[in-house]
């Protein structure tokens, strides 16, 4: 079982966004870059099934500037366990859109061998959910998104997938793509060893002419035009009372005249 | 050429879900400025009776893609039909909600037709007939105006974020080719809980968090069945096993809008606002008067949770009579 895991960088969830001064981009200085935390799970269920099942997993991220954050990030992989890693690296990465990327996946993978590519639902940086299917689309393939559990038998792959109000099973032939829901798996913490034997391992890089893909046909037809602050909470009232009840009731009546939802 | 707006309708066992509404609201409105007419298409099968509802909401025609095996949704099915249907009309605009359904089948007809695609959208505007939509990025921390070109143009927008107005289209049902060709997918099982208010539709969202202290999650779920709303959690009281990761509120569970966010036992990390952070009024109880959440909070009561929720039940009970 060959199986492929497309993993992204993304500043931690508990980072402090700031707008950079184009008003386009956010501020890198302060923040602590991970690997995006749907991608963990993803290439946690690779591991298992390889030690199920054998074969091997390959890392592959995308990146614009000669990768030092992403080949971080695909270090990461290879010291949780994955076999290889591949970077594409081009400054024409920087520009693309959701589907640009998937573009560029889809063409990394296609001359890797794959019964199977794992990929997070969505990076909690754009938030974007589009590449995992994309890349799918791409390659003629069957996805499955939201998966929280999936059993591989006679060339095929039954996952839960999560929906409004409970789980529905399907099954795909593979070769096939999945994305991750949270509760999938507990992904591995890495540990020395496999951080020391993780530095041994080449990524290898590939540029947009390795992949035989035109930076024309990378052209975003999503463009963001501006980036600004959500309107900023701040806190109200602290609603004094008595005892519970009488605090209880001082709410529900604030809520009921004033703010109007109830 | 504008060639009107698109709405690709979401429907489970014959009941609409709320955003599809929605985007039929917004897809009028877009209509409007950017001329063409309202479409919506709905997938599914013996449809035939719920499809005339979308005309309630300006669909000027209704197309009706019924065949029994569009019975569940399935990408490949579901994305045939409806490349099919946006090749042949040519729709400027094609709109439908960001929930599971929605973002899965969007993002594979957007790589299908190499459309413009924004996703989780939570406003739309026409500025020079270009669509341009606002949606958050970062978990909300930061929200992107996304200018969107060529056609179509795909927006998925997210529940509860736009009105509903009622207004009546022509609405006349059309059946459009249902053959969905064969799907390498087959749904094996589904095991929904019916009835249930979905959170990221729920106009009242009450929570639990890390004060909860259990598994308990009784006095949580009287408020938001008094309130009428849905039961959320933390991602804390998520990881100690006391919800399932489905109610998981924040910036990597689900992120909802509702006009009431009751935050309990919640102490307000920055990942739970950026799930919740939308909210129109956010009322927090919690014992700790220095926790951040109520640097956010429209209304904050200091005090234990296990005295003071139940007060707000019975409190609310007695004004809805």
């Amino acid at each position: 079982m060959d199986i492929i895991v497309l993993v992204k960088q993304v500043p931690a969830t508990e980072s402090l966004i700031e707008i950079a001064g184009d008003g386009l981009s956010i501020k890198t200085d302060a923040v602590k870059w991970v690997m995006n935390p749907y991608d963990e799970f993803a290439v946690e269920e690779a591991i298992r099934i390889r030690e199920k099942e054998g074969g091997s997993v390959t890392v592959i991220s995308a990146a614009s500037d000669a990768g030092v954050k992403a080949k971080e990030t695909l270090r990461v992989g290879l010291a949780m366990g994955a076999d290889k890693a591949m970077l594409i690296s081009d400054p024409a990465v920087a520009g693309c859109d959701g589907l640009g990327i998937a573009r560029l996946l889809a063409a990394a993978v296609k001359d890797l061998p794959h019964d199977l590519i794992i990929a997070g639902q969505r990076a909690v940086d754009d938030d974007n959910y589009i590449v995992g299917q994309a890349v799918a689309e791409n390659l003629k393939m069957p996805a499955v998104t939201l998966v929280v559990k999936e059993e591989i038998a006679d060339g095929k792959i039954r996952c839960h997938r999560t929906v409004e109000g409970g789980t529905v099973v399907l099954e795909a032939p593979l070769p096939a793509l999945i994305t991750t829901q949270r509760g999938l798996n507990e992904p591995r913490y890495t540990s020395l060893p496999g951080i020391m034997k993780a530095k041994k391992k080449p990524i290898e890089e590939k540029s947009l002419a390795d992949l035989g893909v035109d930076a024309a046909d990378l052209a975003p037809k999503a463009r963001i035009l501006a980036l600004k602050k959500p309107p900023d909470r701040t806190g109200g009232r602290i609603i004094e009372g008595e005892s519970p009840a009488e605090k209880a009731q001082a709410l529900v009546k604030a809520l009921r005249e004033e703010a109007k939802v109830i | 050429m504008s060639n009107g707006v698109l709405i690709i309708a979401e429907q489970q066992d014959g009941v609409f879900r709320k955003v599809t509404f929605e985007a039929l609201s917004e897809g009028k409105r877009i209509a409007g400025e950017m001329g063409g007419g309202l479409k919506a298409l709905v997938l599914g099968s013996n449809i035939g009776e719920m499809a005339p509802e979308l005309a309630k909401y300006g669909a000027d025609a209704i197309l009706a893609a019924d065949a029994p095996a569009l019975a569940n949704y399935v990408t490949d099915l579901y994305a045939n039909v409806a490349a099919r249907v946006i090749e042949a009309h040519q729709p400027a605009v094609v709109l439908m909600g960001a929930t599971a359904q929605g973002r899965d089948l969007a993002a594979r007809l957007a790589a299908r037709l190499n459309a413009a695609i924004a996703m989780d959208c939570i406003a739309l505007k026409v500025d020079s007939g270009d669509l341009v939509a606002t949606r958050p990025m970062y978990g909300g921390k930061v929200l992107a105006e996304v200018g969107l070109s060529g056609a179509p143009r795909i927006a998925v927008i997210r529940p509860n974020a736009m009105d509903i107005t009622a207004s009546a289209g022509a609405g006349a049902v059309e059946p459009v080719d249902a053959t969905a060709e064969e799907s390498r997918l087959s749904v094996v099982e589904k095991h929904l809980e019916t009835g249930k208010t979905e959170l990221t539709e729920a106009d009242v969202v009450v929570s639990g968090g890390r004060g909860m202290g259990g598994a308990d999650y009784s006095i949580v779920e009287e408020l938001a069945d008094a309130l009428g709303g849905a039961v959320g959690a933390s991602r804390s009281a998520v990881d100690e096993g006391w919800r399932p990761h489905a109610d998981q509120v924040g910036q990597t569970g689900k992120v909802v809008s509702p006009s009431l966010y009751v935050a309990c036992g919640i102490s307000g990390a920055i990942q739970h606002f950026a799930g919740m952070s939308s909210s129109r009024v956010i009322v927090a109880v919690n014992k700790d008067p220095d926790a951040p959440i109520f640097t956010k909070a429209d209304y904050g009561i200091v005090g234990d949770l296990f005295e003071v929720v139940p007060e707000i039940t019975k409190a609310v009970k007695t004004v809805k009579g």
